[in-house]
């Protein structure tokens, strides 16, 4: 069967240790958690985990299983082949050393990147995008040299539930 | 009414109809003690907290009710990982109160301070640790209810020394819990696939395992099988949930089972497995188990469905039900099985069971183990429950003990643990003090939960103990002669303890048995005694468990041994 990266979104009940349960729970049965982003939904007591994880439908479906045995688990949808909008979000800095300054000045004006925060020796970048967008995007950041990044993990929502 | 955590603890377990514990004392739940000292529930003293969680585990298998132990903190919590591991994988329903440290410390390193519920998280079906005395009816009571719904499990609690000080208001008809609505009705369409299944199936065989004994449906399996003349093999899990003196009865497949269940699996044409998770010991090499059979699993559990073997008709729901909604579907469409297709498939069965039938050769002086277990079932008539520990001595249990009754095979089945049986059976004896309850044990295991007799001697609990003595740790000596050419490497134990002065050290009866002749009148004289016995049978040092597949064989490939059969 053919393997891709398929988007599971969890609900849960928003307890101490229900992140360890479900990192253990993958991890204890060998499964890899790609990319993660919890938080809170607009109630405080639930939680919404997007993970993605990569795998042929059965494996994907034996992951949605063993998690939907978690007490604290409420639901267990994969987002893969539903209708749904994508974003990851990444902060990026780019050291002003003299020998980038103009060249990286130029990049974001050009590209109309959206600066966060700088100053005379650093410019800070946010990107967001799909999968697709954020690799395009850090493709033409890498030969002005970057200086630190930190990349979120995949959020997704439904169109339609 | 204000009462104090430790008070809480002990009206939820009364609100919870819990009137026995198994468990063992410490400094961070000496509040708990103290208001036991004071309380009508009965509390066994173990002589180790392993030992507390396999009496719990056996009290739950024996009776289908909640386990209940308790520990305190740090080692004493750290002690009940293998049992609860155990109960984990043959999904058996306990809860096991662990002491801990008082909330102000934990994280420091405390004196006996462990993260208990980290340490369990991966081996149970869920886990708490109570951080205030608010939230200690609640969690009690849904800990009672995770343990025993849906597919059963064990669940820890972790209190606090504080929390079980501190007092807030008590009030039993008013503690909610959330809602854990885990089961699914199967629906009419399935069912329907499945009578076509059967109208079609020329050779069908039933499989049932411990999911038939947990959702107490054995009596709708066993008239689904009888009514249609089904026969029915079942894992080590399921045994009792048909019986096992019923000629539609193949008995155990998979390694060590018959050779007419494992050739019966390789040739059905439909195969409906109900409570079962096709674990390796099961099946064999995946890819030629029933290899020409439509297969039809019913289970509680969505993530029991394909994951060893992929099947055709998944019926997620509680056995009971299901093999009901079943029962009805085929009555009410007036499913008739061809009278002569199934004759033809019984009598396959027949002549494979005549072929190689189950057997042992009891000659000469030297007592062969299975000898020893078909007299305890001559002696006893069946009316026994049986626990074993891991090893040939739960195979030849599982072979030659025919079970008929549900809850009555006591085992260790998935984790294999070494020293269950002993203190299983104790769990056993204390919930029916009437009935009679055999530990068949090895010399290996039983020297694994061992201090347990003196717990048996303490409380008079008359459990029977057969100690079938090889003088080796006998499966792995099988698997060095069998896979490692005869290299023995560390399984000969026979620098063993005098059992029966260790029996009398104890307190209780020591019995050495090493003829043949003397089987029977051992076994009649130890049931005559309102005593713990420890019978020290001097078997066959060498007897192997046959038949048997070997690793990465198929169940059609079954080493039929080397020795002659009794009949």
């Amino acid at each position: 069967m053919e393997k891709k990266e398929h988007i599971i979104s969890i609900l849960v009940y928003n307890k101490p240790d229900v992140l360890a349960r479900i990192a253990g729970t993958l991890g204890g049965k060998g499964y890899n958690i790609e990319s993660l982003s919890v938080n809170t939904t607009t109630q405080y007591e639930i939680s919404k985990i997007v993970m993605t994880s990569i795998g042929n439908q059965a494996t994907i479906s034996r992951i949605e299983n063993q998690l939907q045995r978690l007490v604290d688990v409420i639901s267990v949808d994969d987002l893969t082949n539903v209708e749904s909008v994508h974003r990851e979000m990444v902060l990026i800095r780019l050291d002003l050393t003299d020998d980038k300054k103009e060249q990286i000045k130029k990049a974001v004006d050009d590209n109309q990147w959206k600066v966060i925060k700088s100053n005379e020796d650093y410019v800070i970048l946010e990107i967001t995008g799909d999968k697709a967008q954020v690799d395009l995007t850090m493709a033409r950041l890498e030969p002005l040299g970057i200086a630190d990044i930190t990349r979120t993990g995949l959020v997704a929502l439904e169109l339609k539930n | 009414m204000k009462l104090k955590g430790s008070q809480i603890l002990l009206e939820m377990l009364k609100e919870e109809k819990v009137d026995l514990i198994f468990g063992y004392p410490g400094g961070a739940v000496l509040d708990i003690y103290d208001q036991l000292y004071k309380s009508k529930i009965k509390h066994i003293l173990v002589r180790h907290e392993q030992g507390a969680v396999h009496a719990a585990d056996g009290y739950a298998r024996a009776t289908g009710r909640v386990g209940v132990c308790l520990v305190t903190s740090g080692p004493g919590a750290t002690n009940t990982v293998t049992g609860i591991a155990t109960a984990n994988m043959d999904s058996i329903p306990i809860v096991v109160f662990t002491g801990q440290v008082p909330t102000t410390l934990i994280g420091n390193d405390a004196f006996q301070e462990s993260d208990i519920t980290g340490i369990t998280r991966p081996c149970t079906k869920h886990n708490f640790l109570v951080r205030s005395v608010e939230e200690l009816a609640a969690t009690i009571k849904e800990a009672f209810h995770i343990a025993r719904s849906g597919r059963p499990g064990p669940v820890l609690v972790d209190l606090p020394k504080n929390v079980m000080a501190a007092e807030t208001e008590f009030d039993p008809a008013n503690i909610k819990i959330r809602n854990y609505d885990v089961t699914h009705k199967p629906v009419p369409k399935k069912l329907s696939q499945v009578f076509e299944l059967l109208s079609h199936a020329k050779k069908p065989l039933l499989m049932t395992g411990g999911g038939v004994i947990l959702g107490r449906a054995a009596s709708e399996l066993t008239e689904l099988a009888r009514k249609y003349q089904v026969p029915v093999t079942g894992t080590l899990m399921g045994l009792g949930s048909f019986p096992g003196t019923d000629p539609l009865w193949l008995g155990m497949l998979g390694m060590h089972g018959t050779y007419h269940a494992n050739m019966a699996v390789s040739h059905c044409d439909l195969l409906i497995a109900v409570g079962v998770r096709f674990d390796d010991r099961v099946t064999g090499t995946i890819e030629t188990f029933a290899p020409s059979a439509h297969i039809v699993q019913i289970d509680i559990d969505p993530s029991s469905i394909n994951r060893n073997v992929v099947v055709e008709l998944p019926i997620i729901g509680e056995t009971k039900a299901t093999l009901n909604d079943l029962l009805h579907f085929l009555a009410e469409h007036i499913y008739t099985p061809n009278k002569v297709t199934r004759n033809e498939w019984l009598t396959e069965i027949k002549q494979w069971k005549e072929k190689v039938p189950q057997g042992y050769c009891q000659n000469g002086e030297i007592i062969k183990p299975q000898y020893v277990i078909e007299t305890l079932h001559k002696v006893t008539k069946g009316d026994v429950i049986v626990t074993t520990e891991v090893g040939q001595n739960q195979m030849w249990t599982a072979q030659f003990f025919k079970f008929d009754k549900p809850n009555t095979f006591i085992t260790s089945g998935g984790l294999g643990t070494m020293g269950y049986g002993l203190p299983a059976a104790i769990g056993v004896k204390c919930a029916f003090p009437d009935k009679n309850v055999v530990d068949i044990a090895g010399d290996g295991s039983i020297q694994m939960n061992i201090q347990e007799l003196a717990t048996a001697a303490q409380y008079n609990i008359a459990v029977k103990v057969v100690l079938l003595n090889n003088g080796f740790l006998g499966m792995v000596r099988q698997w060095q002669e069998l896979f490692y050419e005869k290299r023995y490497s560390h399984t000969d134990m026979t620098y063993a303890p005098d059992f029966v002065k260790l029996a009398e050290a104890f307190g209780i009866v020591g019995m050495r048995i090493t003829k043949p002749a003397d089987v029977e009148k051992a076994l009649r004289d130890a049931f005559a005694v309102d005593k713990p016995v420890l019978m020290d049978f001097r078997v066959s040092r060498e007897e192997c468990v046959y038949p048997m597949v070997g690793p990465g064989e198929s169940l059609s490939q079954m080493d039929l041994g080397t020795r002659e059969m009794i009949n």
